[in-house]
């Protein structure tokens, strides 16, 4: 039984990491309050992502899909690593809004720690 | 020939606009306002032409670059497609047009450049999902007006508008990384990701496991994207602290364009076959959606801010479309994407009142409303008319999607959310009127000047559009009943 | 019996709409303004006066609008029955409409702009629910009426003016739900919601749901005033006087017995009524209210109060005719509509008068002002014997079928509700001409003399008018409900 798990895991241990990482992302921009961190875990969130497709995309004993003609090799599948190059573009770019936002809310309120913008927020009403 | 390009091009042109808007702001910063109205009529009149396509040909597959699905990306539009498309373009325009004036107090000048280039950047998005058929063409065109979104929430000066922005990012990033797991799942098992393939590919394999968490992936995401109760907690501050013109886009566009996602995941991906045989997860859709809709509005009942009321207001009408979409039986699919048009009149209607209030006399508070309609008349006017359709009293189309919902809730047995939807009614009509008699029955204080103040026409004619919208509806409402039933249809024909 | 197409009723309800556009276009001008009220209300009577002969010959005259949805139609069709209700509520606007620009100028009221506006558009409501051909125009204009009235209500802006506004909103919206949720279940049931002489309901349905269809529908028209659903419309007499005069003892409260009324007779047809049992429930409940609305009105010492309680409880004597399912006993219903309109504009146009003149609200304070006010203590004396069912006002016609009606259905508890009222609206009326005209005079009251011309003339009108339907009932009322008779029984196996 326990010896099952554990080849579970080893043979798919990529997928097992992948929602690790994503849980300890996740955690982090909940319970974080500091909005730095919490754009951190964005991106640690996002990362898990991108190694989920490309796990995906693995095929055993395959090579990088470049066409050589009159060979014959196995390739891994292209598409998830096209489709994670665009999440990756995706990524940055809201990571890059994310810190702007980040600096702006900085500059007008002087901290950017969550708890004491909030406090800041209920005392102007 | 270019007849035969109208999808791609409902894509390129808001993108090329952008750029437009951009060169032209780099000239002349007055440029940028009269340049992105243009991109937005022609935009509007694109969306038109794709609409008679439609009703004139049936279903549009434009095939990028010519390469068939399943290897090339494919465009759809059909009768529902064309519909949202035509109004999120309306709305667009119509709140671009009263954007002018209303970011003038709002927005720091040197910003408006870029407010504009980010304003057609979201149109680029919302018009690339409506017409997209590859799921995940949906995703990046999701993410494109939700970064164009986040930034514009907070453009304004007010400081809680960045906050909101922040907090809004978070919650949609989630909601898109949801989005893409389940995209991810969808497409280890069928190696696909062109929605009709995947509807196709899909039945055989309804009993994995892998596709009932993609499913539940997708939901939780799509969620959030619609900012259903109780993962709503993003909308109020959104919409609340965000520049006028912006809390009229994002309320109208935006929202709508995250139902119209979730129909197309959960009709044209997984279909009813799925979601209605296979697992009962529409039947708790419907609930979730029902607490929504009275949780919605009574939390609307606390708020003494117009405009975070009307927030919470939408909270409640999601719900109520959703609703529709969740008894999933013609009558009441009817009623909830006609609710779709009549939501984005009435609320766009709402917020630009609000927007000019704040305009011009600068008042928020409910409280502080006594004796407006006085000053105001026409803005006034249009509120109550917004407000009546809202409650959902005739002749006004908010009756009519009332009247399609029940219909269908009868038709279904659940007499439960008969009940709801016409509680939500009286909840309405509490917090509606409300405002109304502070505007209309109440004096101004003595200190106040007893002016008129002029409403600038730019803002006013949006206005008084859409609240003429609401009262031709009711009258015309079979022009877009006769494109609903179409995609009703469609959409149920799967099963 | 033909069917006429014509776009006649349509024109009754747009005119007093378009003197409502009118009237907001020339808010600067008051002649003006009340010129278009003047000359929308003499139109609209006229327009309805043209229909008049052609509901007689037993025709009806028929106009769709619009269809709104695939097989539900706005559209009007005027017979016999919805003839009587369009013909007292567009009669009454015009001598209501002079009788408010006396009132209002001389009490130097505000917003007077909207106030015309408001009452127009009431106008045009009123009509389209006696005009409309089936449940969803009725209920269109059911809810318009509702919201248009509102601000009648709440016109003077007081603190206790907005709250009866909110009271009769948080009423008549809750009620506006139930009517809705009435309709589209009628629609579900049926497929129609078309106003039918001998129902449409019938073999539709399992009779548990229509028997609670049937509360709904009641409690849809809670604008009918039936206890317990009567609270807005005291409160209600916060209105100034002319709205409570045409608006809260014609217009609304007619069209919610009207509402009443189409349902028994026309959407569930006398026969389904009666087997459901139903007919019984509707008679309890309005013999309850007879008697209580009246036992109320004995303790009210503000006037208007007195009178508003009298209309609770003559609004159910209509219902009680209906809920008899006799001919005799809707005859008689169907009569009280236009002749209780009649007496009760005329009393609440004197309460109104004194008000103006006397400033006198309550009872107790009109010692000896008969004197002082001779001609409208008087007009207020026929008013008051009329609802007493004496003679020689029009009361005692419609009592008097409402009372055959009862024998007919051999219906005692019915009979002796009608007596006992008679014997009760003369305990509450009786008091207040004797203290007019009997008991001495207060000092400082010697200044007090009649309104002005403009409110007296109206309420003489009205007045004398419910003496000459006692003389001559047949001239156009009586002719009119025995058409609507004719065309129900005519069902009836």
């Amino acid at each position: 039984m326990i010896e099952d798990l554990v080849v579970a895991f080893l043979t798919r241990y990529n997928y097992y990491m992948a929602v690790i990482i994503m849980l300890i992302g996740l955690y982090a921009m909940i319970a974080k309050s500091n909005l730095i961190k919490k754009v951190i875990g964005l991106n640690i969130f996002q990362t898990a992502i991108y190694l989920f497709y490309i796990s995906i995309a693995d095929v055993e004993g395959g090579t990088a899909p470049i066409l050589v003609p009159g060979t014959d090799v196995v390739y891994v599948n292209p598409l998830p690593h096209v489709l994670i190059l665009t999440a990756i573009v995706v990524g940055v770019s809201i990571t890059a809004v994310a810190y702007a936002l980040a600096i702006r809310i900085y500059q007008s309120y002087g901290t950017i720690e969550e708890d004491e913008l909030l406090e800041l927020g209920s005392e102007r009403r | 020939m270019i007849s035969e390009h109208l999808p791609i091009l409902a894509v390129i042109l808001p993108l090329v606009g952008a750029l437009t808007v951009l060169l032209a702001g780099w000239a002349e910063r007055r440029y940028c306002y009269p340049v992105a109205v243009a991109v937005l009529t022609i935009q509007f009149g694109l969306s038109l032409a794709i609409l008679r396509e439609v009703l004139r040909g049936g279903t549009i597959h434009y095939y990028l670059g010519d390469w068939a699905p399943p290897w090339g990306i494919e465009l759809v539009v059909d009768h529902l497609s064309a519909y949202v498309l035509v109004i999120l373009v309306f709305l667009s325009l119509l709140s671009c047009i009263y954007a002018k004036r209303s970011i003038g107090g709002e927005i720091d000048p040197q910003k408006t450049v870029a407010f504009y280039v980010m304003f057609l950047l979201l149109v680029v998005g919302v018009c690339g999902i409506t017409v997209t058929g590859d799921i995940f063409n949906l995703y990046v065109f999701l993410e494109i007006s939700s970064i164009a979104a986040y930034t514009l929430v907070a453009s304004g000066r007010e400081k809680k508008g960045l906050l909101a922005g922040f907090n809004y990012l978070i919650m949609g990033t989630i909601s898109a990384c949801f989005i893409l797991i389940g995209i991810g799942h969808l497409y280890v098992v069928t190696g696909t990701l062109n929605m009709a393939d995947l509807a196709r590919l899909l039945p055989p394999l309804y009993d994995s496991t892998i596709i009932h968490v993609a499913f539940i992936f997708f939901i939780v995401g799509l969620s959030i994207k619609t900012a259903l109760f109780p993962l709503h907690t993003w909308l109020p501050d959104a919409y609340s602290h965000a520049p006028s013109a912006i809390s009229v886009l994002i309320s109208t566009v935006i929202s709508k364009m995250g139902i119209y996602a979730t129909i197309r995941i959960l009709f044209s991906v997984f279909t009813v076959g799925f979601i209605v045989d296979h697992l009962p997860i529409l039947e708790f859709f419907a609930w979730v959606a029902a607490i929504a809709v009275i949780a919605g509005s009574v939390i609307a009942i606390a708020q003494t801010d117009l405009k975070r009321m009307l927030a919470y207001s939408s909270v409640s009408q999601m719900g109520y479309i959703m609703l529709g979409i969740g008894i999933a039986n013609s009558v009441a699919m009817t009623g909830g994407v006609l609710h779709i048009l009549n939501h984005a009149l009435i609320k766009g209607c709402l917020f630009m009142v609000a927007g000019a209030i704040i305009y011009r006399v600068g008042l928020r508070k409910i409280d502080d409303f006594k004796g407006l309609a006085g000053r105001m008349p026409y803005t006034c006017a249009a509120f109550f008319i917004a407000a009546i359709s809202m409650i959902g009293l005739p002749p006004t189309v908010g009756f009519m999607s009332k009247w399609y919902l029940t219909l269908g809730a009868i038709e279904a047995g659940e007499w439960f959310f008969v009940v709801v939807i016409l509680a939500s009614t009286l909840l309405n009509a509490i917090y509606f009127w409300r405002v109304l008699e502070y505007a209309y029955f109440r004096h101004a204080d003595a200190e106040t000047p007893e002016l008129e103040s002029r409403v600038p026409v730019s803002m006013l004619l949006p206005m008084l559009v859409l609240a003429a919208g609401c009262v031709v509806f009711f009258f015309a409402v079979s022009i877009p009943l006769g494109i609903i039933d179409a995609a009703v249809a469609d959409l149920l024909g799967g099963a | 019996m033909a069917t006429i197409h014509s776009i006649v009723p349509a024109c009754a309800v747009l005119v007093p709409l378009a003197a409502a556009v009118l009237i907001l276009l020339s808010r600067r001008h008051e002649k003006i303004r009340e010129g278009w009220t003047i000359l929308a209300a003499a139109a609209n009577f006229l327009i309805v006066l043209s229909l008049l002969p052609q509901v007689l010959a037993g025709d009806r005259v028929a106009c769709t609008l619009i269809e709104l949805l695939p097989g539900l139609d706005m559209a009007f069709r005027v017979d016999a029955f919805g003839m009587i209700f369009a013909l007292v509520a567009s009669g009454l606007w015009i001598v209501t409409s002079i009788y408010s620009i006396g009132y209002m100028r001389a009490l130097r009221e505000h917003a007077l702009t909207r106030y015309f506006f408001s009452f127009a558009v009431a106008i045009a409501a009123a009509l389209g629910i006696a005009f409309s051909a089936n449940l969803v125009t009725m209920f269109i204009f059911y809810e318009i009426l509702t919201i248009s009235t509102y601000p009648l209500v709440a016109h003077t802006e007081t603190e206790e003016a907005r709250k009866a506004g909110r009271k009769y909103l948080a009423y008549l919206i809750t009620a506006g739900v139930f009517f809705l949720f009435s309709v589209i279940l009628t629609y579900f049931l049926t497929g129609t919601t078309d106003f039918q002489p001998g129902g449409i309901l019938a073999g539709t349905g399992p009779v548990i749901l229509q028997q609670i269809l049937f509360v709904t529908f009641l409690i849809g028209f809670a604008k009918a005033a039936w206890m317990p659903l009567h609270g807005w419309l005291p409160s209600a007499m916060v209105a100034p006087a002319p709205v409570s005069a045409l608006l809260h003892a014609v217009a609304v409260v007619k069209a919610g017995v009207f509402g009443i009324v189409r349902v028994v007779c026309y959407v569930y047809g006398i026969e389904l009524t009666a087997e459901i049992g139903m007919g019984t429930l509707l008679a309890v409940i309005a013999g309850a209210t007879i008697i209580t609305g009246s036992l109320l009105a004995l303790q009210q010492d503000n006037l208007k109060q007195r009178l508003a309680y009298s209309t609770v409880s003559q609004l159910s004597y209509i219902l009680l005719g209906v809920a008899l399912l006799t001919p005799m006993g809707i005859t008689g219903a169907m009569l009280h509509v236009p002749f209780h309109a009649f007496m009760k504009i005329t009393l609440f146009f004197c309460a109104g008068a004194l008000i103006v003149a006397a400033g006198v609200e309550y009872v107790s304070d009109m010692k000896g002002i008969g004197r002082r006010m001779p001609v409208t203590m008087l007009m207020f004396s026929i008013g008051a014997i009329g609802i007493c069912s004496l003679p020689p006002v029009c009361g005692i016609i419609s009592k008097w079928y409402l009372v055959l009606g009862a024998m007919q259905a051999h219906n005692l508890a019915a009979f002796l509700v009608l007596i006992t009222s008679s014997v009760l609206n003369i305990l509450y009326f009786f008091p207040i001409i004797h203290t007019a005209f009997f008991e001495e005079p207060e000092s400082g009251r010697e200044g007090v003399r009649e309104a002005p011309l403009s409110m007296l003339v109206p309420l003489a009108i009205t007045a004398v008018g419910s003496v000459l339907l006692f003389l001559a009932p047949d001239v156009a009322f009586l002719r009119l409900v025995e058409v609507a008779i004719g065309e129900l029984t005519g069902v009836l196996p």
